[in-house]
């Protein structure tokens, strides 16, 4: 059969072309309906899932400095190590639920402050040991420390206690929390015998492969855990392969040495996109690209000064001008539709009127100092250039200072009044919250502090009631959208990139890119 | 003969003295690198006590003399210390990223430098003709484009277009059969020749052609030697030492210069590795890579100085 039917069927299977246009193209080329609907039977047969083959990641963000150390893990490469060889107590799906993982079930006490979790019977970890409830009451220990440097402690700190209990790990609070079965699908609390307290960087897990090669920066190889309790993983042989360089990352999934990769850039997505054996993915995410003001620091203490510049900046054109249409709208608040208890507020648009009227009733006279930097968020000098222009409009003057990448995130973010940074957002309103905009939390880089917004927080944590808890959220999106110290002008999409050779791939996913880090367990080799 | 030994001692003693001195620049630059060396390992999360733990592990409160002292000391005998972020033996992570840039280095090489004073010789015998045109305009074509682009553009044709070499070395394995390890750098490797070639090509060309002035080249074609015999048996010998100074020149620059190449190519050479560690502020890491890229340039000019001085009879005979 001819070549160009071959195509235009892989693309209907893939879902780039519906059924009806590939049919009708194919009668264009002289296919009787029979035969093409068989050929596109045959091409979505190929989609049932195989077993065996290699699949060969191409990723961005490995570094030779990283460690096996779970704790210590900050990158994409090492998030999908960990999840290859490892499993939390229970895991977020691709819808945005939970699944459980290393515990079976869960149940809360009805004050949401004792926590109970099931750990799944008859498990072992790839040594051979079987997994004990005290093993991870250890891991837990391990990440909340004195002088733990796990990057989990932020969200260990509200537990008070933790013990096994025959089978169970009841997990008491200092306060009541609804989400904590959330907080414990963070990845760097996977379940390490002993809690990893023997030798942290063993990576000996649960997961469903093995580590066989690691040369950190470089490579790592897995194997298929043939003792694994669930089903996941199609393929013998996963290797994730640093490739820092976007053009080089691309190269290599054009030329078939890599079959998926991640951060593909928005610049050239589309023409990526249009190679015949490759499937370009954009999925929303909670991440965003962010200006922050510290509201405690002149002149962004002055409130009008700030609704000057959220009513200065133009949203949509960075939208389409640095994300490249990949992404959507922000509107000064971190939540957007990706969160279990979204309320959509009012979108703020671009007004250089009223961006007028506030730096005058504001008193500001003079420029204002934005840094950036190009590692804050890709394309950052450019959209603090559109910034720029587009508050000229409504009479504000903006100064963009370009800093060094190096350095960046100590010297300038959280520490100067206002720059560039973004954030990749969390699983619930809860957390993101309590990471960055609680008055004390570790990481309030907008030096936000507003009482009532914090009693919300602690009050909507405490709450099982869904519709209340969402009017709250709703009402805390509103101080901040109001008040805040955070422009956020867009959420980026994640950018991946999977060959033809798979199949497998899951649209919309939440929680990270490449469907959460599951992409080459849940993703199989075409036979 | 003494005279001559006297000569290398010296040669050796300057390059001893000299690495010396860029062993306390390189402690001084890493030294005001911006940022808190602790802060800096343990992130934007990290508590006043677990930094002031750190600065003391790490020995930060003391006066930065006797750092540089103690890291000396340590050098001299060959430890190179221990990483920070990974608590590996630098020593032992260094040699493996080490042999593989010289491995890389002396392919780039093997190639780069026999073609360059090959089409060196023929610029000269052809000069002021279209060959000699060709190879000047082509090789200074080469060298005039950034070498990060140079590496996109072979990547794209010979990688992704026509599919005859991998686009990037993440095929290569230390252990790997040699044919398997040559067929996976191809492509850097022409980058690394494309990039030095011109230099040492010109050299060899502007060498040659100021010895063919002289009264003995003329006499040599009044014997009835033909062009290319006069040049190799007459010219090239007795220009030998700026063409040796120039091909060490760009030998030290494919071992010390192909950090862009190793990134863009995802090579795990000691490129990669000093771009990691210095921004994750792994300072004796970057100690380390740094004396070591000193230690290869200066030993190659060494060696540079020690070959012109051996093939010039005024030098070795010094009245």
């Amino acid at each position: 059969m001819n070549d160009h039917l071959h195509f235009l069927a892989r693309h209907a299977a893939a879902g780039k072309l519906s059924r009806r246009d590939f049919m009708a193209k194919a009668a264009a080329l002289g296919f009787s309906a029979a035969a093409a609907g068989t050929l596109l039977t045959s091409q979505a047969h190929a989609a049932e899932p195989q077993k065996g083959g290699t699949i060969r990641m191409g990723l961005q963000g490995g570094s030779t400095t990283d460690s096996l150390d779970p704790a210590l893990s900050t990158n994409m490469v090492a998030l999908m190590m960990i999840r290859l060889w490892g499993e939390s107590l229970v895991e977020l799906n691709d819808d945005g639920g939970l699944d459980g993982k290393v515990a079976e079930s869960y149940e809360a006490s009805a004050d949401a402050r004792v926590w109970t979790f099931k750990i799944r019977e008859g498990i072992t970890f790839s040594n051979g040991k079987s997994v004990t409830a005290e093993d991870v009451v250890k891991t837990m220990e391990r990440h909340s420390g004195e002088d733990t440097k796990s990057g989990a402690l932020g969200i260990m700190r509200g537990i008070k206690n933790v013990s096994a209990d025959g089978n169970n790990v009841v997990i008491e609070l200092e306060s009541p929390n609804a989400d904590l079965p959330y907080l414990l699908a963070d990845y760097h609390l996977v379940i390490q015998p002993n809690g990893g307290m023997d030798d942290p960087t063993a990576a000996i897990g649960t997961g469903p492969y093995i580590l066989k090669d690691v040369d950190m920066g470089v490579r790592i190889v897995a194997e298929k855990n043939p003792n694994h309790w669930g089903d996941l993983g199609y393929a013998d042989t996963i290797e994730l392969i640093v490739i820092n360089d976007n053009t080089a990352r691309v190269a290599a999934l054009q030329s078939g040495q890599v079959d998926m990769i991640d951060r593909v850039p928005p610049r050239t997505a589309k023409l990526v996109d249009r190679a015949p054996n490759i499937n370009v993915h954009s999925t929303s995410g909670p991440g965003h690209y962010v200006f922050i003001m510290h509201c405690d620091t002149a002149p962004f203490d002055n409130n009008d000064l700030r609704m000057a510049l959220k009513y200065g900046i133009n949203r949509q054109e960075m939208v389409d001008k640095v994300l490249n249409g990949y992404g959507s709208v922000g509107n000064d608040s971190p939540i957007n539709s990706s969160y279990p208890m979204f309320t959509p507020a009012e979108q703020r648009e671009y007004d250089p009127d009223k961006a007028m009227f506030h730096l005058k009733k504001s008193g500001h006279d003079g420029e204002i100092l934005l840094r950036t930097s190009d590692n804050s968020f890709p394309g950052a000098p450019d959209a603090a250039a559109l910034f720029q222009q587009s508050c000229a409009s409504a009479g504000i003057n903006l100064n963009v200072k370009r800093e060094p990448n190096d350095g960046y995130w100590s010297e300038v973010w959280n520490a100067q009044p206002f720059c560039t940074s973004y954030w990749g957002g969390r699983p619930t309103q809860d957390q993101m919250f309590t990471t960055a905009y609680l008055s004390t939390a570790d990481w309030n880089d907008t030096r936000f502090n507003n009482e009532k917004f914090d009693q919300l927080l602690l009050a909507a944590r405490a709450e099982l009631d869904t519709a209340k808890r969402t009017q709250m959220y709703a009402d805390m999106g509103e101080i901040q959208r109001n008040e805040g110290g955070l422009i956020c002008p867009m959420f980026n999409d994640f950018v991946d990139a999977t060959s033809d050779r798979l199949g497998g791939w899951v649209e919309n996913t939440k929680g990270q890119p490449l469907m959460n880090a599951y992409a080459p367990m849940k993703m199989w080799v075409k036979a | 003969m003494p005279l001559i030994i006297k000569l290398l001692a010296q040669r050796i003693a300057l390059g001893l003295i000299l690495l010396f001195l860029v062993s306390g620049l390189i402690f001084a630059g890493t030294i005001i690198l911006p940022g808190d060396v602790a802060q800096s390992i343990l992130g934007q999360s990290a508590t006043p006590e677990a930094l002031a733990n750190l600065r003391a592990e790490l020995g930060l409160n003391e006066p930065a003399l006797q750092r540089y002292l103690s890291w000396l000391g340590g050098l001299v005998q060959g430890d190179l210390g221990t990483a920070l972020t990974s608590g590996r033996d630098i020593g032992e992570s260094i040699s493996q990223r080490l042999s593989n840039t010289l491995f890389l280095a002396f392919w780039a090489a093997i190639v780069a430098v026999p073609l360059a004073i090959f089409l060196g010789l023929l610029a000269v015998r052809f000069r002021e003709r279209w060959p000699d045109k060709a190879i000047s305009g082509v090789t200074l074509a080469s060298i005039s484009i950034p070498e990060f682009l140079i590496g996109y553009v072979l990547m794209f044709f010979f990688g992704v277009k026509l599919g005859w070499f991998y686009p990037t070395a993440t095929a290569f394995r230390p252990d790997a059969a040699l044919f398997d390890k040559l067929e996976s750098i191809a492509l850097p490797v022409a980058t690394l020749t494309l990039v030095v070639l011109a230099h040492m090509m010109r050299m060899t060309r502007a060498a040659i052609l100021n010895v063919m002035q002289s009264a003995y080249i003329e006499t040599a074609e009044l014997k009835g030697l033909n062009g290319l015999q006069v040049i190799v048996r007459h010219a090239l010998p007795n220009a030998i030492a700026p063409i040796v100074n120039v091909v060490m020149l760009n030998l030290a620059y494919l071992v010390v210069g192909v950090v862009v190449i190793e990134v863009v190519f995802v090579y795990p050479g000691m490129g990669q590795y000093l771009v990691d560690s210095v921004s994750k502020r792994d300072v004796p890491v970057v100690q380390a890579c740094g004396i070591i890229f000193a230690a290869v340039y200066i030993g190659m000019n060494m060696i540079a100085d020690i070959v012109s001085i051996l093939s010039n009879p005024r030098l070795r005979h010094p009245k």
